[in-house]
């Protein structure tokens, strides 16, 4: 199908964006990489009078190593991550993640603030921010607001944004050699969202015990969850077994045209298996 | 802001100036207001890859972008691609090999192709399926389309690595 109408704006500076956002509110949407708001225009899912495009905001796009932290602007494309070294070196966990978003001539356009203000409950990039303990950097015209990704999200498409912010940035704590991570995830098809995933990360000891484990799934619920459960089960003498079992406990995932519940819950048992050799191996 | 946008780009090279409605997709006015209709439009939501296209040296979904936000770039189409031979291998190979029946998908396939040989000149087979991933083709059944791409890495660069 084809749009409704709107008006279109080329936002030349964020000045102009918050204007744009403040006199047309709700009316009014952002658009970035275009990749889940163009389709939702054409399916008439969404019918903003004004699309406010920040394409052209030069500043919003970039990554950089600045003391402890990875700070990756909004604009930052998803072929952007994959293709930087600094995201490779320290942040594995987000490399990883990458190329599992859909498919080259999408992530080509799509971008990391889009994912996650998006928050699509089945996207890598919100799962990898939890797991990763992220900070999303949020902007309005009295200035900047810093949320930790764990308060972000705050249920199905919904974050702790409010009108008239965007997302600016999102900072990642650099992650030290001895903390491992991985993204694991079973779709039907390369690049389709997943019906479960799991972006998984632990400092490795030398006696292969898993120190602070996090895992974080994604597509068994409204938004990211943690598993908090699995995560105790996972450091303590039970190991990968008890991991699993408690899963029961973490997860609540909904039915849909995929499978019932259980099924989603006995895939994140695979996941869970998988990600801790991965970790160990 | 309007709904009116004016635009200036060039389209396989050449020079254009447009004045389109903001919702008008760009491979709708590729097709529509160019004449270019090869770009096919399939599902219009991101799904097919029917759509795809050449955008500042990137590839992209035809379907995903306005043609609003197109001022200043550079778009290759599959008729701009043919034109100047750079795709004539995979073309040639995509022949020999049946890798096509009705056509509906095959100028996506050769643009995103052509992306993966450009950056990768030897993928493997599972690379090119991974890479195709988000490419439909309702007839062939991909195996001639991965043979096709196969073959036109060869024929440009030598055998694939084992
Ligand atoms: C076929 C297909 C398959 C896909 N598969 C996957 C997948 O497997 N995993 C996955 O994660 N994604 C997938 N995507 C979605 C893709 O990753 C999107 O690019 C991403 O979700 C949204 O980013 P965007 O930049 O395109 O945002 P847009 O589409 O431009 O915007 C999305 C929403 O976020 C808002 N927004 C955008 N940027 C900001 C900002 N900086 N601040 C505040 N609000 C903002 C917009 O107003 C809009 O409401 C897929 C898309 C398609 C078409
Ligand atoms: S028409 Fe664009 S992807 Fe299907
Ligand atoms: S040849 Fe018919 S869809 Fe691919």
């Amino acid at each position: 199908m084809k749009p409704a109408p709107f008006a279109y704006l080329r936002a030349r500076s964020l000045a102009e964006a918050f204007d744009a956002l403040d006199r047309h509110g709700e009316e009014a949407r952002l658009l970035a990489g275009g990749q889940s708001l163009i389709p939702a225009l054409n399916l008439r899912l969404a019918t903003p009078a004004v699309l406010v495009d920040i394409n052209g905001l030069a500043g919003l796009a970039g990554i950089a190593l600045q003391g402890g932290v990875v700070r990756i602007g909004a604009l930052t494309r998803h072929a952007a991550l994959e293709a930087s070294e600094i995201v490779a070196r320290h942040l594995p966990l987000l490399a990883e993640a990458v190329p599992q978003i859909a498919h080259p001539a999408i992530r080509s356009r799509g971008t990391l603030g889009g994912s996650i203000a998006l928050a699509d409950p089945a996207a890598e990039l919100p799962a990898c921010a939890l797991a990763l303990d992220a900070t999303i950097v949020a902007m309005g015209r009295a200035g900047e607001r810093r949320i930790a990704a764990r308060d972000f999200f705050r249920g199905l498409y919904q974050t702790d944004l409010q009108p008239g912010e965007l997302v600016a940035a999102v900072e990642f704590p650099v992650q030290p050699p001895e903390r491992r991570g991985c993204v694991l995830e079973l779709a039907r098809r390369q690049g389709d969202y997943a019906i479960v995933g799991l972006a998984a990360a632990a400092t490795v000891q030398g006696d292969g015990a898993l120190r602070d484990p996090r895992l974080v799934f994604f597509g068994v619920g409204p938004t990211p969850v943690r598993a908090a459960a699995a995560e105790a089960a996972l450091a303590g003498a039970g190991g990968v077994a008890a991991a699993q079992a408690a899963l029961e406990r973490d997860l609540d995932p909904p039915a849909d045209l995929h499978g019932p519940p259980q099924f989603r819950r006995h895939l994140a048992r695979v996941l869970l298996g998988r990600a801790a050799a991965r970790l160990l191996g | 802001m309007d709904r009116f946008v004016a635009i200036r780009l060039t389209v396989n090279g050449e020079p254009v100036e447009a004045r389109v409605d903001a919702r008008l997709h760009l491979v709708d006015f590729l097709r529509e207001q160019l004449d270019l209709t090869g770009s096919h439009v399939g599902c219009e939501h991101g799904v097919c890859g029917a759509c795809t296209i050449r955008v500042n040296g990137e590839i992209v979904r035809g379907c995903l972008m306005l043609a609003a936000q197109c001022d200043g770039a550079e778009v290759w189409t599959i008729e701009g691609l043919t034109e100047t031979g750079e795709i004539a291998a995979l073309q040639e190979a995509f022949v020999a090999r049946n890798a096509l029946q009705c056509g509906f998908c095959t100028p996506g396939m050769l643009v995103a192709a052509a992306e993966l040989l450009r950056r990768e000149p030897r993928p493997s087979r599972e690379r090119i399926r991974d890479w195709l991933g988000g490419n439909y083709c309702r007839c062939t059944g991909y195996h001639a389309i991965v043979d096709a791409v196969e073959q036109a890495a060869a024929a440009l660069h030598g055998a694939p690595a084992e």
